[in-house]
């Protein structure tokens, strides 16, 4: 939602909430506070009475729209086309614009939207791993001694990558090159108290492959370039080829286009479906959390996307996708690392930008709305916005190799709320999984019920969050999976936390690793000319 | 409210169960009317104890105490006029007992309906009555308002279902009516006085429900009448023809643009109106007969199409949408207002051309949809409130349809109550004589006048 000039969302915004109550049956808060105060009709009330002037837009106003955890579940609903998240959103930057907070410009200017300081702010997180503090805490069960919530947020952490990705990661990956740099740092050994659980292993058909970093000459006879402005008599890219009438965020029904999660399959190729001579030339955008915490699984989806035929573009400056700073308020900050990262890629030349952060994802569809105001900027963020995919969306938009892998494990999947309803992605990823041999698929019950993490909640709203979380535990558990995967970095956070806390031995995994394991395991060929084939035999 | 006061309640529900805050008093000051007006103070009691000293205390202080469910009432019933308590009973949400053997839920009364049925369904078992809040009411509003639903046309009112009650009464003590038995003829029937009773005798606490047995199995059609009267005679006809569908709603084109503008349900915009038409029942082919049935006298009486859904995913979306047919028209205007007369059924197309003569007359857009099996129509007004003039309009046009329903041998609500809005017209509807034995009832049981007042009586 943009705001007006004095930051204030429009009347539109509000005006024609006529109170049904249909979203208090769908909003984890209320469903956990039951107070009116904590529902989407509340905020909305809120909003108003505040904006109106009937009551002052005070300090609790503005918690209340904290309070939200921006699950999107009440724009969903909503008959009459309110959106209460965006509205709750938009309020925190009325409250930024009238009394900012000293605290939050050092973090979402001075920090945020720079890779380099990032990395250097987390680097005693990656440290307390590979010295080792990290590996004593769990062996002497010290976690134990920490106070409940701080112990809950070391839990959050994943295995941290010795170095953040962006430096071990080429800004150009070739095709069916499976990057043998970036082979994972060594996992550290697990051993005591409410360890993370191992990942479940892989039954290795084959040795895994040697992998050239260099591209089969046929191929690429000019190397792509991340400045390509010159190719365009290349081979059509992705979105022209096998991409074509995949469905799309952002167009409506009646344009023509099926609309996103419906549909699959009619536009969209099937596994092992023909073969692909082209190289596809893709973007990837780099979210700060799989850079700096889930390296591993950022690692893994340039590898699929390599060895899936793509020409991967990372660039290395990539900033945040201002997600973090919108979420405190902060719209100019996060309007500012849009206007940087749509130039960015609109340098790099490609014509899909793949993520595989929902966040992210999510915040990129966005962009075209979020400078929709902005004269100068408007047509390129919307052209930048109808080029994000999410990793699943767009493999599936592929002729996808099938793993010859198996991974013989119970799996689950959880939707992320801002991949699920932020960019319509549901099916896509529960597929992938399913492409998997050995893998048994389990539905998740309420599995697009927001699992409490919310980007900050665990730290903000302690209480709440773990409530909501409670709930997400209990349907886990009645599943008896294995392993839970979840395409977002803050689901997994939030997910761990919750399996460390009631003990429970579940592996907490992007899909794409899972995919990606079952891929190395298969005896990597280099698979360019018979790809097709192989997989239709496969298959 | 004297901080003393403030202190003993804060004693009784803990300091998590009153709310002071201006922000938490600004929410709870509607339902899902454009009523507002604020509380003085909120509790959320969990339990009939609490709310017994709660309403002891109301009454030792003289303060006005107003129950509310989840908020989604569509007449202004649980909107605190004379400010006070506002005593939402959201916590008190805990299943107490399901009793298979004797088909009975003993429930607190802020279960939310839809999770009720989900818990019972589990088990083969069935509670019908389904207002389109069922996922945002609850059991406790429901009973209080006496909630129809589409289902109602074939299994009755939320009062057919209630054999008990555990009410606290005016001055806090606890009273407990019915019991397990089906039959039960010793003394006035106290469940049934509460049963609709709309927060002004007491605060229903807890509720002992009847169940049946889930139908195994259910069909439901959707059928598209180019002309809005057709459809309106075809409800008649089916239901002459010796069917009885569990549900048989209409909507006109209006409410079918609003809903398909919200859903994307691939409903068509070039008819008059859309019957929704449903039966059920323990044998496949018995309810696919009367599905068939009922689909060739819509084709006789003047149908374009008649589809039946395929799966229950298909019927889900249908009754999903059905369900938000009454929001969704707000796509149109910043206000609307939800009628809810009920004729009997042979004057409804009548009923529907003269509330349409009425839209025409005054200028403003009336949408029709409603359960028309059982005459019950939701006629809905659609006005920007902000403009005086409108809400003039709105006001004598709300007087015209009531004076349609009356003249049709109607009443002026099915499922929603009188609350504040339809008060000004209660003596029309029922004449002095049965207003004044209500007042007697009413000052029997609540002697200070302090639950929930200014509501149904009028001035």
């Amino acid at each position: 939602m943009t705001t007006t000039n004095d930051h204030r969302p429009p009347e539109a915004a509000y005006l024609n909430c006529i109170r049904c109550g249909l979203c208090l049956a769908v909003c984890p808060t209320y469903r956990e506070l039951l107070t009116e105060t904590a529902s989407p009709r509340g905020r909305v009330a809120l909003a108003r009475k505040g904006l109106e002037g009937e009551l002052a837009l005070g300090p609790n106003l503005f918690e209340q729209m904290y309070a939200c955890f921006d699950c999107l579940a009440c724009n969903e609903i909503c008959p009459v086309g309110i959106r209460p998240a965006d509205l709750a959103l938009a309020l925190r930057e009325t409250q930024e614009a009238t009394r900012p907070a000293r605290w939050k410009r050092p973090l979402f200017r001075g920090l945020l939207p720079h890779p380099g300081r990032l990395e250097l702010a987390t680097l005693p997180l990656r440290l307390y791993e590979h010295l080792g503090v990290r590996r004593l805490v769990y062996a002497f069960g010290l976690r134990k001694l920490f106070p409940g919530q701080l112990a809950d947020l070391e839990a959050m952490l994943p295995h941290l990558p010795q170095r953040p990705l962006r430096h071990r990661l080429p800004e150009v990956t070739y095709p069916f090159s499976a990057a043998a740099d970036l082979l994972l740092d060594p996992l550290p050994a697990r051993e005591g108290e409410h360890l993370p659980p191992d990942p479940i292993c892989l039954n290795l058909k084959g040795d895994e492959g040697h992998l050239t970093p260099r591209p089969p000459s046929h191929l690429t006879s000019r190397p792509p370039s991340l400045r390509g402005k010159g190719e365009n008599s290349s081979p059509p890219r992705v979105g022209e080829g096998p991409g074509e009438g995949s469905p799309r965020v952002g167009e409506g029904p009646g344009e023509g286009f099926p609309r996103v999660g419906e549909g699959l399959g009619e536009g969209s190729r099937r596994v092992g479906e023909g073969p692909v001579a082209r190289p596809m030339r893709v973007g990837f955008f780099l979210g700060c959390a799989q850079n700096v915490l889930f390296a591993e699984e950022s690692a893994a989806t340039v590898r699929v996307l390599a060895r899936n035929g793509c020409t991967v573009i990372t660039p290395r400056e990539t900033k945040c996708c201002g997600m973090p700073a919108r979420g405190y308020g902060d719209g100019e900050a996060a309007r500012s690392q849009a206007r940087f990262n749509i130039a960015l890629f609109e340098q790099a030349d490609v014509e899909t930008i793949v993520t595989d952060c929902a966040t992210c994802g999510s915040t990129l569809r966005d962009y075209g709305e979020l400078l929709a105001d902005d004269p100068a900027w408007a047509g390129r963020a919307a052209a930048f916005s109808r080029k994000v995919r999410d990793i699943s969306e767009f493999l599936l938009s592929l002729p996808l190799a099938k793993p010859r892998g198996r991974l013989a494990a119970r799996v689950t999947y959880h939707d992320p709320c801002h991949l699920r309803r932020g960019q319509g992605v549901w099916r896509e990823p529960r597929r992938l999984l399913q492409l998997i041999d050995g893998l048994e698929f389990v539905e998740l019950p309420e599995a697009d019920w927001c699992c409490g993490s919310a980007g900050s909640q665990l730290i903000t709203h302690y209480e709440t969050s773990l409530r909501v979380l409670g709930r997400k535990m209990d349907n886990i558990a009645a599943t008896q999976a294995q392993i839970v995967a979840s395409g977002c970095p803050g689901c997994q956070m939030q997910l761990t936390v919750g399996a460390r806390r009631r003990g429970l031995h579940i592996e907490v995994t992007h899909p794409i690793v899972l995919l990606d394991r079952a891929y190395r395991s298969a005896g990597d060929e280099p698979l360019a000319v018979s790809r097709g084939r192989r997989a239709t035999d496969e298959g | 409210m004297q901080d003393a006061t403030i202190k003993q309640l804060r004693s009784i529900l803990g300091p998590d169960g009153v709310l002071t805050a201006p922000e938490d008093l600004a929410v709870y000051a509607y339902d899902g009317t454009f009523a507002d007006q604020q509380p003085d103070l909120v509790v959320l009691p969990t339990t009939t104890e609490q709310v017994s000293r709660v309403v002891a205390l109301a009454a030792a202080e003289h303060i006005p105490l107003v129950p509310r469910g989840m908020g989604s009432g569509l007449a202004a019933g649980s909107v605190p006029f004379a400010g006070g308590i506002a005593l939402a009973t959201t916590r008190m949400n805990r299943i107490l007992e399901i009793d298979a053997g004797n088909g009975t839920a003993h429930v607190q009364a802020g279960v939310v309906t839809a999770d009720l049925q989900a818990a019972v369904e589990k088990i083969g078992l069935f509670y019908p009555p389904d207002p389109s809040s069922i996922r945002h009411s609850t059991i406790g509003g429901n009973i209080a308002c006496n909630a129809g639903g589409p289902r109602c046309l074939k299994y009755g009112v939320t009062g057919d279902y209630v054999l008990g009650l555990t009410v606290v009464l005016p001055d806090g003590r606890i009273l407990k009516t019915g019991g397990k038995p089906i039959k039960d003829v010793v003394g006035y029937d106290l469940t049934a006085l509460f049963t609709g009773s709309e927060g002004t005798l007491g605060v229903i606490c807890e509720a002992l429900l009847r169940l049946v047995p889930r139908p195994r199995f259910i069909r439901t059609a959707l059928a598209e009448f180019p002309s809005l009267d057709d459809a309106s005679h075809t409800v008649n006809a089916i239901l002459s023809a010796g069917i009885v569908p569990v549900a048989l709603e209409l909507m006109d084109e209006t409410a079918i643009a609003c809903i398909e503008e919200a859903m994307h349900l691939g409903l068509p915009r070039d008819i008059e109106a859309l019957l929704i038409l449903e039966t059920d029942g323990g044998h496949e082919a018995a309810v696919q007969d009367e599905i068939e049935a009922a689909a060739r006298i819509c084709r006789e009486t003047g149908a374009r199409r008649v589809q039946v859904a395929r799966d229950e995913a298909e019927r889900a979306a249908l009754w999903r949408a059905r369900r938000a047919v009454s929001p969704s028209l707000a796509r149109k205007a910043p206000n609307k207002l939800g009628e809810d007369i009920t004729v009997p059924r042979t004057a409804i197309p009548e009923a529907i051309r003269r509330i349409k003569a009425v839209s025409a007359q005054y200028g403003l857009p009336v949408v029709v949809f409603g359960h028309a099996g059982d005459g019950n129509l939701h006629p809905n007004i659609l006005f920007d409130r902000r403009d005086p003039d409108q809400w003039a309009t709105v006001e004598k046009m709300v007087a015209a349809i009531f004076a349609i329903s009356l003249a049709l041998g109607g009443t002026l609500s099915g499922e929603h109550g009188v609350g504040a809005l339809k008060r000004p017209y209660m003596e029309q509807a029922l004449g002095p004589l049965s207003i004044e034995i209500q007042r007697r009832i009413k000052r029997a049981l609540d002697p200070l006048g302090i639950m929930n007042p200014g509501k149904i009586f009028p001035d």
